[in-house]
């Protein structure tokens, strides 16, 4: 089964809020949500994104120079 | 009524800072970093978008390297207590405010050293002075930008450039300046930045921080205190990365609410205009209480050379008394005595007895200038 969505991770809610803003400039759809815990026993919070847009993630991520922990399959 | 208190806490806020509060406490209210719903995403914003407004005006690269504290004191205790260990030496000058010489006289107790550089007696630094005092254990120069007593503005990005020469950190304590004279922490070569959010930065009481520059390495530096960031909850021991490592517990997000208005609207206004309206009504009132027979003038006496807080005494008056004057029969609202800078008035001379201090806003008029000056002349009439 293909995912539907994907989790940017990020040390903290500040990272995400960066995270989040990245992407909405960058026009890619994103939202912040709770970590999924199945992922991460983390209380904070990630951006998550379309699966189909991982790649776009990945580079606008990259070209900002934004420190993230992992983009994956949710 | 005149308000000129304004280099202890501006007032009156510019327009929709307090509306931005209110809407913040009816609208959403809720914890920021924690949980992840619609509401605390919202709160998150105002402290993010706060953050990256702050950074903007001050030059700073990275907004996730601004570490929110509940004022300008407690970020220098941050930088200082944080940063320095015993055997360091630091550099000071002796135009400091108690937030920053408090803290290093305690460290001097623990076994920093510390030295105090003298200023001329109308608070100017010289920076080959700064340069003179440089050991080879010394790790930071800290300085504040501007007095807090008569405005005198210390030379910033001259002593920057000796850090970056000589392998310091420079902290700034922009408490006087920040909103109100610019600052560049890129240009001006500054690694610490204290900025309160109270004063020409249009935010209410309670919001300030601590910018951390990239030359500065934060896994040397120890938070004051330690506890929930909303992040690695699954350890027990505190975050190493910035700002978490420096911002446990629940922030003023009320405050940085209106915080963020403040800072939105001395970018819009800008800098330099405001600059401009505070250096002509500061020459207006130096002018003005210089011809006054009687009145002494503290500082450099020059509007050009100092932010827009003027301290003056009026013949041999007692501060407190001239105060009560002021206030009292001319509705006029200002600082007097020693303005937590004893230090300060011992090289200006004037301690400790102290001074009379208006310190003028972007919001003061050419009018109430004209007032005050009226005011302190008719007071130094009447009490010869």
């Amino acid at each position: 089964m293909t995912s539907e969505y994907a989790v940017v991770l990020v040390q903290s809610t500040s990272h995400a809020m960066r995270v989040e803003k990245l992407l909405r400039d960058a026009g890619i759809p994103c939202k912040m949500i709770p970590v999924p815990r199945h992922i991460s026993s983390d209380c904070g919070a990630c951006v998550r994104v379309q699966y189909g847009d991982m790649y776009a993630v990945h580079r606008a991520v990259e070209a900002a120079g934004i420190e993230v922990e992992s983009i994956r399959a949710i | 009524m005149i308000y000129f208190d304004n280099a202890a806490t501006s007032w009156p806020k510019p327009p929709g800072v307090v509306e931005a509060m209110v809407r913040f406490m009816e609208a959403i209210g809720a914890n920021p970093g924690r949980a992840a719903h619609r509401q605390a995403v919202e709160s998150g914003r105002i402290v993010y978008d706060t953050r990256e407004a702050v950074c903007e005006l001050f030059h700073a690269l990275d907004p996730l390297r601004l570490v929110w504290c509940k004022n300008v004191t407690e970020a220098l205790n941050l930088a200082l207590r944080g940063l320095l260990r015993p055997g360091d030496h630091v550099v000071t000058s002796s135009m400091e405010h108690n937030s920053m010489m408090r803290p290093l006289r305690a460290l001097e107790d623990g076994g920093v050293e510390v030295t105090v550089v003298g200023c001329s007696p109308q608070g100017v630094l010289d920076p080959a002075a700064v340069e003179a005092a440089i050991q080879p254990n010394t790790r930071l120069v800290a300085l504040n930008h501007a007095s807090n007593v008569v405005g005198t503005l210390l030379p910033v990005a001259e002593v920057g450039a000796l850090c970056r020469q000589r392998g310091l950190l420079l902290l700034v304590d922009a408490a006087q300046t920040g909103g109100a004279y610019p600052l560049d922490m890129q240009a001006d070569q500054v690694d610490l930045l204290g900025f309160t959010g109270h004063k020409s930065l249009g935010g209410p009481m309670g919001t300030g921080g601590l910018i951390v520059g990239e030359r500065v390495d934060e896994t040397q530096l120890d938070p004051l205190i330690r506890g929930g960031t909303g992040s690695r909850s699954e350890h027990e021991v505190q975050p190493d990365f910035l700002p978490d490592m420096c911002e446990s517990g629940t922030p003023n997000v009320v405050g940085l609410a209106g915080l963020e208005v403040g800072v939105r609207w001395v970018l819009e206004r800008g800098v330099a205009a405001i600059r401009a309206h505070e250096v002509a009504l500061t020459r207006t009132l130096i002018d003005g209480l210089r011809s006054i027979p009687g009145v002494t003038v503290y500082g450099t006496q020059d509007a050009e050379l100092q932010t827009a807080t003027v301290s003056f005494n009026i013949n041999r008056m007692a501060t407190s008394e001239a105060g009560l004057h002021l206030d009292d029969d001319y509705g006029i609202l200002c600082r007097v005595g020693l303005h937590c800078a004893p230090t300060a008035h011992k090289t200006l001379g004037t301690f400790p007895t102290g001074t009379v201090r208006f310190g003028l806003s972007a919001f003061n008029t050419a009018e109430e200038v004209q007032a005050a000056i009226a005011a302190v002349c008719q007071l130094a009439e009447e009490s010869p």
